[in-house]
């Protein structure tokens, strides 16, 4: 695998949410997504993005456009320092809930990606990573 | 504060949303616009994401919370202008927005509106009344 280019985005702010969104799209079209498939992988970083800075109190997403053997993709990694999830396969139900949301972020961003993996431990913080394939 | 700006046609209200929406001012939105609906007895709100590249939990939950209030406040609200990419995103995300009421076009929407208002007007009589005149 190769990674392409990278970045790394702070997400503290509700304007960096916005921010994040904006590089991710960039990301999406250099990999040369349809519109369709810049809008999933958008939308899948503006909700775990906000899942970061609501219930991780802020943290960092790692931007990479990467390839692997030809074939192109956007990977995102969020992390943050929260307080941890303490029941991963709930916290991905929809409709479930601690923060007053839909409880759609993390079952949503999950289904809007190619690939998914959640680390979290209690009182420590929180590690998901999405990719999407073009 | 950054406002979105809210234009009243008639009895109804029409919000254009531009711009890459954040927490504050989806937040600033929804107080404004029930304090218009209630300010004119709007009878309808017309929300136009025409220029909006992703609708996600958050704005389609604001969208939703929007259309329950003005429902309480007896308006009804259309969304006009959904792109496609975020119909079919929204669905995949679990987002169906089942309790808003959508239409194609701002034209499409005025005119839902629009018949929601005949209607009121007839039930209550309004059209004998004025036919009397």
């Amino acid at each position: 695998m190769t990674v392409v280019r990278s970045e790394v985005v702070q997400i503290l702010t509700g304007d960096d949410v916005v921010r994040v969104r904006q590089d991710v799209r960039a990301r999406a079209v250099e990999a040369g997504f349809s519109l369709v498939d810049q809008t999933k992988i958008v939308t899948a970083a503006s909700e775990l993005a906000r899942n970061t800075l609501d219930y991780g109190g802020g943290g960092t997403v790692l931007i990479e456009r990467v390839d692997v053997g030809g074939r192109k993709a956007v990977r995102l990694t969020f992390e943050d320092q929260g307080p941890g999830i303490a029941d991963i396969e709930k916290a991905l139900t929809d409709g479930y809930t601690t923060g007053g949301g839909l409880g759609l972020g993390l079952g949503g961003a999950k289904r809007l990606a190619n690939e998914f993996s959640i680390a979290s431990n209690l009182g420590q913080g929180t590690r998901v990573s999405i990719t999407r394939w073009k | 504060m950054e406002r979105i700006p809210i234009l009243k046609m008639g009895a109804a209200l029409l919000v254009t949303i531009q711009v890459d929406m954040h927490d504050r001012l989806a937040m600033a939105l929804e107080e404004d616009l029930t304090a218009k609906i209630a300010g004119n007895a709007s009878k309808g709100v017309l929300i136009d994401i025409s220029a909006l590249e992703i609708v996600d939990s958050f704005i389609g939950r604001m969208l939703d919370n929007i259309a329950a209030v003005s429902r309480m406040l007896d308006a009804e609200t259309v969304v006009v202008g959904m792109r496609p990419a975020v119909a079919i995103t929204l669905v995949e995300l679990g987002l169906a927005l089942t309790g808003v009421k959508t239409a194609l076009n701002v034209e499409r929407g005025m005119a839902l509106i629009q018949r929601r208002i005949d209607a009121d007007v007839v039930d209550r009589g309004e059209l004998d009344d004025r036919s009397a005149e």
